[in-house]
């Protein structure tokens, strides 16, 4: 009995030798995503990293009150990171009539880093028929990024947030 | 009795040969993998995201030069030759010896391999590249000039740079350039008269620069005669300007790898980089987040970033981009001033700069990486002797002394670190 306790010690701790030794050798190969969950959480820092795909990226939304529904047309197609470029947004009522004459913020950033957009776009111009000219948005990196309107029209206010997933 | 019926439990299931074969089996087994993980490196697949990562990194992919339109004088090849001969020609300074070349020197690839430049004086920043800045629409770290044009005419008058004046550097142009001046920008004034056009004035910090006050000469000119000797000034940085718009960094061993890679040629890719380099290039554009910031042909965002680069004691305060944005807006040769040749829809990026925000407090533009391992040391000050200490910084990412710093720590262990740093060596022109 006292023997079989000491071979099956001895076989644990060399078990647990090896696989220590293989985990550290195997760190570089394994690379940080396979560590420790509590060391990943910590690098990620928020846990909640999203799937791009799962992301709704469309370009016609309703605004989240529902007051309006806003599109916008990229003067850039496709949207790439870098140049300075302008957007053309056009806004109606829930039911299909073109809202003019509003006052609408622009603002913005990539939720996942933290931080805004590198610009202070603008809406510059009042087209008409509910078409409004956004000048000055930048996208500097590649990744998930949010572009919010605040569209204030006839006493209302709603707010409407597009997402772009952009590469490179 | 617990522990009694767990060590039975572990009896029952291995024998004592069983063991034995056990530990042989998990030897083998880790060998095994150590092996295999070595033989796993030697062949690298790149997906479809990662390979268009890449390309939007190589240098075939920078797009054609932009024109700058608030530099009609761009790309006139008098313009350029005119301006090279300026860029080294040490006359443009307050003690003969500083020309835009002693600190910006082509042997050096632009830069004087020193932590703070030194011109007549020692200043507060490290010399940048300039290869590729033709494609930055802010220059300086701080992006406190929109135009290579704005940005020569900072260093000539400042005091601890070229230290010289506006004054002084329109006769020398008089003295030795007048003809070459004259085929370019039409008639030059005549800045004789030194009752009307003192030896040394100019809208620098008062306090003596060649023996006079230049700050009081200059406010006791009239307004045309300040505005002659300004376009003047004016013209020489567009000469300067249009000679820096041909400095361009050249095709790079990764650039070849690239091309490789998209040609599908994974031998000829293979015998390009070393798998060290391939392993650093692919850290670099996934886990060690480097092209968040250091992306395009160029690598680099051209704007802003807090990384916590530390603080060099007993020099001022360096609030980077904040004060920045700041002086650009102001700036009396911004895109949108009258010695500006754009058309305000020409200035978008200053029309919508982002000007405010903690996001600017100590946020530096990221230079271009090509050729990077000949340009130590590293940062806005020089903080950093080698790209081991760069890389060990971003590993580590530690608080920035002001603001909020954009890093994350890494975790990355010394073998990826290097395996980054023999990447960037491979950034570097072939000659």
């Amino acid at each position: 009995m006292k023997s079989q306790n000491k071979t099956i010690v001895v076989t644990v701790v060399i078990t647990v030798i090896v696989l220590l030794a293989a985990f550290y050798f195997l760190m570089p190969v394994f690379g940080p995503r396979f560590m420790h969950p509590l060391m990943s959480e910590r690098m990620h820092g928020n846990s909640s990293q999203v799937n791009a795909s799962d992301l709704d990226t469309s370009t016609e939304k309703l605004t989240e009150n529902g007051a309006f529904k806003v599109s916008f047309k990229s003067e850039l197609d496709p949207i790439v990171i870098g140049p300075i470029h302008s957007w053309t947004i056009h806004v109606e009522t829930a039911d299909g009539q073109p809202v003019e004459g509003a006052t609408i913020l622009v603002d913005g950033g990539m939720p996942e880093h933290g931080h805004g957009l590198p610009t202070a776009p603008q809406v510059t111009q009042d087209l008409g028929n509910g078409d409004y000219l956004v000048e000055g948005l930048k996208f500097q990196m590649g990744g998930w990024w949010e572009v919010k309107f605040n569209i204030s029209a006839d006493g209302t206010t709603d707010n409407v947030t597009f997402n772009l997933v952009l590469g490179g | 009795m617990e522990q009694r019926i767990t060590s039975r439990l572990i009896w029952c299931w291995a024998g004592k040969r069983v063991q034995k074969r056990f530990i042989h089996t998990a030897v083998l087994l880790t060998l095994t993998a150590l092996i295999l993980s070595g033989c796993g490196s030697q062949t690298t697949a790149w997906s479809d995201a990662e390979v268009q990562i890449l390309q939007t990194l190589w240098i075939g992919n920078l797009p054609s030069l932009p024109s700058d339109p608030s530099n009609r004088f761009g790309d006139d090849a008098k313009a350029a030759a005119l301006g090279e001969k300026l860029f080294f020609d040490t006359r443009f300074s307050s003690n003969g010896k500083v020309a835009c070349a002693t600190c910006h020197d082509p042997e050096k690839n632009f830069q004087d391999g020193l932590p703070r430049a030194q011109g007549v004086g020692t200043t507060t920043r490290r010399a940048m590249p300039i290869a590729g800045t033709a494609y930055s629409p802010w220059l300086f770290w701080d992006g406190r000039k929109d135009s290579q044009w704005a940005q020569a005419l900072g260093p000539l008058e400042n005091p601890v740079e070229h230290g010289g004046t506006r004054t002084q550097y329109v006769k020398l142009i008089q003295a030795y350039y007048k003809d070459e001046y004259e085929s370019i920008f039409g008639e030059l004034p005549d800045f004789s008269d030194t009752s009307r056009f003192p030896e040394s004035a100019g809208p620098v910090p008062a306090g003596l620069t060649n023996g006079t006050d230049a700050a009081t000469n200059w406010e006791a000119m009239t307004t045309e005669d300040r505005e002659a000797v300004t376009q003047v000034y004016v013209n020489m940085g567009k000469a300067i300007a249009a000679y820096e718009r041909t400095l361009m960094p050249g095709e790079s061993r990764f650039d070849q790898y690239v091309e490789a890679v998209l040609k599908n040629d994974s031998q000829a890719a293979e015998s390009i980089l070393n798998q060290d380099e391939i392993a650093g290039l692919k850290l670099f554009i996934g886990d060690a987040n480097c092209t968040r910031c250091h992306n395009g042909a160029l690598f680099t965002d051209n704007d802003f970033h807090n990384t916590g680069v530390p603080a060099i004691e007993n020099l001022p305060e360096d609030t980077g981009r904040a004060l920045g944005a700041q002086q650009v807006l102001a700036d009396e040769f911004n895109c949108l001033s009258a010695y500006s040749d754009a058309a305000p829809k020409d200035c978008d990026e200053l029309r919508f700069i982002l000007a405010e925000g903690e996001a600017l407090m100590r946020a530096y533009k990221p230079p271009s990486l090509r050729d990077v391992a000949l340009r130590a040391p590293y940062m806005h000050a020089g903080q950093f002797t080698t790209l081991e200490g760069v890389l060990n910084h971003y590993n580590e990412a530690p608080a920035a002394p002001k603001g909020h710093s954009e890093l994350e720590m890494l975790h990355l262990s010394k073998t990826q670190l290097d395996q980054i740093i023999a990447f960037l060596k491979t950034l570097s022109t072939i000659r």
